[in-house]
């Protein structure tokens, strides 16, 4: 029986230790019915992008806290590319000021949500956005 | 290329894929598992189980450790319960194996139970053959609790390690029918807790009442404090006389055979099961029979011996 399940990685690189965050979005998305891969605190861009392809997830989510957004955006996504797997969106939150946000969709970042974003507001984003890869 | 010769050259993207494709039980699996299937065989598998917060995880964690230090690549199927209410899951298992993360020897695949039909056991199987075919030395396939799934699971394993923790006390009573059938090797986890002893002995008092018989393996009880690392080697070390005990006693032999039968049968009531039905369904046939049988106009039995004898008609 064929039943297609979005798979989506919530990350959260950077140095800060606080998950507060990136948890409530993992468990809005559970409850949205998709299967979410959680790696914990502190994951590194190389990190991330491995456990990425060897879950085939169909997009990451990035949580940054620490202000390090501007590199760990783009380095992911960078890092993607290079193991040929540019498909895979990615997007995110996190204390991100708006003015930042031009340049984040630059670097490649398909969306950010600003800190007042609800999560419904992200479900409802993911579904219109996120797809199961071929 | 196909996704299964890529798979065969190590590409770790295409086993990922086939791996969704297998959870997702989609048909264009099937081509790609046939490929690969005469490749598998030569993988070491070892099942995990036992409750939540046993320690499985942080225990893989370090298993991982060891066998990479023996020079093994080493594959990880974990599975986390999906939740049963949105079928969404949250898989975290890798929190605690985040250290292997970029070792290119190291592999780690989640899996939720989903609501698979024809069983999470399956697509399990499906995913270890793949790695095995890939051509990873070691598969470990970590699962939560002890059902019928788990059960199931684990009896694909080569290696079975069941995890314990001390204090659990009437639970291990609850559900030692089932764990001691199918453990090989039985692990004490958390033994820096008070009453590790008292689990120890327990558990190796109902294997003494489970009573092997001459020849077979004899399942022992190991202890270890997987946060710290410590009975690690010794687990291991047992492990590894396990799985020499399947190939000279010959019993390897007879777990491939086994397990061959299973797969066997299980795809074959599968595939028969969707055939007949896709027929009487389309045909109008079941939902007539379906009526008629909650009316009581027939039998099912009747209803069953039918359509069985319909279908199989020349
Ligand atoms: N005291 C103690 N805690 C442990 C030990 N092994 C694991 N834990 C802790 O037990 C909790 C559950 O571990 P985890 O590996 O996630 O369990 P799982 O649900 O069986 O996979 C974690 O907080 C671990 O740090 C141990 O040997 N001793």
């Amino acid at each position: 029986m064929s039943e297609r399940k979005l798979r989506l990685l919530v990350a959260k690189p950077g140095l800060d230790g606080h998950d507060r965050g990136a948890k409530i979005v993992a468990r809005a998305f559970r409850d949205a019915g998709f299967e979410v891969i959680y790696t914990g605190l502190r994951q590194t861009p190389e990190q991330i992008v491995t456990t990425a392809l060897q879950e085939d997830v169909d997009a990451v989510s990035l949580s940054i806290l620490s202000g390090a957004h501007n590199t760990l955006f783009p380095k992911v996504i960078d890092l993607l590319k290079e193991k040929g797997a540019a498909e895979v969106p990615v997007f995110g939150g996190g204390i991100i000021p708006e003015d930042d946000i031009p340049g984040l969709k630059a670097a490649g970042a398909k969306e950010i949500f600003t800190p007042g974003t609800s999560t419904e507001d992200i479900i409802t984003w993911v579904r219109a956005n996120i797809k199961p890869l071929a | 290329m196909s996704l299964a010769e890529r798979i065969l050259a190590g590409d770790v993207r295409a086993a990922a894929r086939l791996m969704r494709f297998i959870d997702d039980g989609l048909d264009c699996a099937t081509p790609e598992l046939k490929a690969l299937y005469p490749h598998t065989g030569k993988a070491f598998i070892l099942g995990i189980t036992g409750p939540p917060g046993a320690g499985k995880s942080t225990l893989t964690d370090k298993i991982i450790a060891a066998y990479r230090q023996r020079g093994k690549r080493v594959a990880v199927v974990a599975i986390d319960p999906t939740s049963p209410f949105s079928g969404g899951a949250i898989l975290g298992d890798r929190i605690r194996m985040n250290r292997h993360a970029t070792d290119e020897g190291v592999f780690i695949r989640s899996l939720g139970t989903r609501g698979h039909l024809g069983g999470l056991s399956r697509s399990t199987v499906d995913v270890v053959n793949v790695f095995d075919a890939m051509g990873w030395d070691l598969v470990i396939v970590e699962t939560v609790g002890v059902g019928q799934d788990e059960v199931e699971i684990v009896r694909n394993a080569h290696t079975s390690l069941v995890v314990m923790v001390p204090g659990l006390g009437d639970d291990i009573q609850a559900i030692k029918a089932g764990i001691l059938e199918i453990g090989d090797v039985f692990v004490v986890n958390k033994a820096d807790r008070p009453d590790a002893d008292r689990a120890v002995r327990d558990l190796a008092t109902m294997i003494e009442m489970n009573h092997p018989d001459e020849g077979e393996w004899w399942p022992s009880v190991m202890r270890t404090v997987a946060q710290k690392g410590e009975g690690i080697e010794e687990l291991v070390e047992k492990i590894e006389e396990h799985r020499r005990f399947l190939a000279e006693s010959g019993q390897l032999k007879h777990f491939e055979e086994n397990k061959s039968a299973l797969r066997f049968e299980e795809l074959l009531r599968d595939q028969l099961f969707r055939q007949v039905r896709k027929r009487i369904s389309d045909s109008g046939n079941l939902a007539r029979t379906i009526e008629a049988i909650a009316r009581r106009e027939q039998d099912p039995y009747s209803a069953v011996e039918e359509i069985v004898a319909l279908h199989f008609q020349k």
